[in-house]
């Protein structure tokens, strides 16, 4: 009881002490407000939107969920990325593909076909094998799909899709998808044996100079001298390798989301797909209109592997030369050398 | 006609997660996807922010833009939707995205990822109103029966807020200017190319 009692005295003096000193402090108060508040406003070192997208135009913190990828709460390149797609490849795209059809039909009216000017000599040279042919037409035919399949990617909805409505155009495109996806990879294996195949006939030499000077005899009449491929060939079986390769590499990292990139690198790897796509698609248009429309009796290189001889003297003597040569020093009459006449 | 955007007020979000959560169960949402999440800002730092995203609805939305088969629509309410029967599953939705809303059911590659899945603001797709084709593809069409989504419903310090966009910006703002403080109304600007000045 006598603890109760001194507790209420204590207490009453604790009450008074407090009330005092409450008085003391609402006295204060008004002078003291700036500061005192200063110290705890919440929004001096609170983040920002715009700091942080100025700093790095991305925002990223921290998920509790086990999907990293989640954290990136904005992430602006998206916005790069749409317009790349939709205006610069559109435009680059078109320009390229339209553009080499124009040349090309603007080349046939011109200078029309290229013909052998001796003639059918009746006699043919074996040109290319049939695993030559082979490897030719598994790149080629996986690449017409690829190429074909990944124009409707970036100008199907533009151009098929008004025509064959959006459940026709849902089901060609899923289909094309896969397409692209698979045939990638045959398309692949194709490179790398035509790199094992060809890439020693493919060393730039200086015969390549004299090509170029006479302009190929794409410009002209001249029919510079050339071994199994022209400069021309050469730079297109360089081209076909080296864009080739870029455009699988950059194709697999798509394929694969997220296997060692993030969102910007396959923005990037979606970016380089699309880009050297769409100009080894205008550069194959020139290779197939040379090969086929473009000059009398080039397709039956890649078509049966054995071309006429005046062709061959014609647009590759060197390599003519080197066949007869060989064919002599054999004592073979696999390939009709020219000192014996046909029989 | 109300032009339905969503708004964190990120000064009073507590990272509860109940918006992932609810969201979660309203529309039977697949294993692996989260239509919505909680990003914290400095974790553990001064100044430290969580901030509910999911798809923003955006003006003129980019996944829209960039969509191969043309497979996205928006309703009169300006919600962004798409239809999973014409979506072929390619992904550049979500590369174009700049708040990750897309995502996928599947982790494989090859393009088997399956079709693109992400908020519809409640809103479900392009099948007749409430039928359980609809419920099945898209989950729950709450604005159908006259309801909000259920993330900013049932947020319990009422700091995601959904509606008509110029409603829930004049709330933010008189947050703002009667408690004095507000770090702003994020995505706004990349979604709506707008944000609300107080």
């Amino acid at each position: 009881m006598t603890r109760t009692g001194h507790d209420r005295r204590w207490s009453a003096r604790g009450i008074a002490a407090a009330l005092t000193m409450l008085l003391a402090l609402l006295l204060a108060l008004p002078a003291a407000t700036g500061s005192a508040f200063a110290q705890v406003n919440p929004t001096t070192e609170a983040v920002r939107e715009e700091q942080l997208m100025q700093a790095l135009d991305r925002v990223t913190g921290r998920v509790s969920i086990p999907d990293r990828k989640a954290a990136t709460l904005i992430q602006v390149e998206g916005q790069e990325w749409r317009a790349y797609h939709e205006r610069t490849l559109a435009w680059i795209g078109g320009i390229a593909i339209l553009g080499m059809l124009a040349v090309l039909a603007v080349f046939f009216l011109v200078r029309g076909r290229i013909r052998t000017e001796a003639g059918p000599s009746g006699r043919t040279i074996v040109r290319f094998r049939w695993f030559e042919r082979f490897v030719h037409w598994l790149t080629a035919s996986c690449f017409v799909i690829l190429a074909l399949s990944g124009l409707n990617v970036a100008f199907g909805k533009s151009l098929l899709l008004p025509l064959i409505g959006p459940e026709a155009f849902s089901t060609f495109s899923m289909a094309a998808k896969y397409a692209h996806n698979y045939l990638s990879f045959p398309f692949t294996l194709g490179l790398v044996l035509m790199f094992f195949i060809w890439a020693l006939r493919n060393i730039p030499s200086r015969v390549d100079v004299t090509w170029f000077a006479q302009g190929g005899g794409i410009v002209g009449k001249a029919h510079p001298p050339a071994g199994k491929f022209n400069a021309g060939q050469k730079m297109l079986f360089w081209l076909v390798i080296l864009v080739g390769a870029a455009i699988a590499v950059s194709g697999y990292i798509l394929l694969f989301p997220f296997y060692g990139t993030t969102i910007a690198g396959m923005q990037t790897a979606q970016v380089v797909h699309g880009l050297l796509g769409v100009l080894l698609t205008a550069v194959i248009l020139g290779h197939i209109y040379i090969g086929t429309l473009g000059m009398e009796g080039a397709f039956d290189a890649m078509g049966n592997g054995e071309v006429d001889l005046n062709w061959a003297r014609q647009h590759h003597s060197l390599w003519v030369a080197e066949e007869e040569r060989k064919a002599t020093a054999d004592g073979k009459h696999g390939v009709p050398p020219t000192a014996v006449p046909a029989e | 006609m109300a032009r339905l955007k969503f708004l964190c007020d990120a000064d009073r979000c507590i990272e509860c997660n109940a918006c992932v959560t609810a969201c979660k169960n309203e529309n039977e949402v697949p294993w692996g996807i989260n239509r919505r999440r909680v990003v914290t800002i400095n974790d553990g730092k001064p100044g430290e922010r969580s901030i509910s995203m999911a798809c923003m609805h955006c003006t003129d939305a980019p996944c829209k833009a960039v969509c191969p088969v043309d497979c996205f629509y928006n309703t009169a309410d300006g919600i962004v939707l798409h239809s999973k029967d014409l979506c072929i599953g390619c992904g550049y939705c979500f590369y174009a995205c700049p708040f990750g809303a897309p995502q996928y059911p599947r982790v494989g590659n090859f393009g088997s990822r399956g079709k693109m899945d992400k908020c519809t603001y409640c809103a479900g797709g392009p099948e007749p109103d409430l039928t359980a084709a609809e419920y099945q593809k898209y989950g729950a069409n709450r604005i159908a029966e006259g309801k909000l989504p259920l993330c900013a419903e049932m947020c319990s310090t009422k700091s995601l807020l959904a509606g008509d966009g110029e409603i829930i910006a004049a709330i933010y703002k008189e947050r703002v200017l009667k408690r004095g403080y507000g770090s702003g109304a994020w995505g706004w600007k990349t979604a709506y190319r707008e944000t609300i000045d107080v």
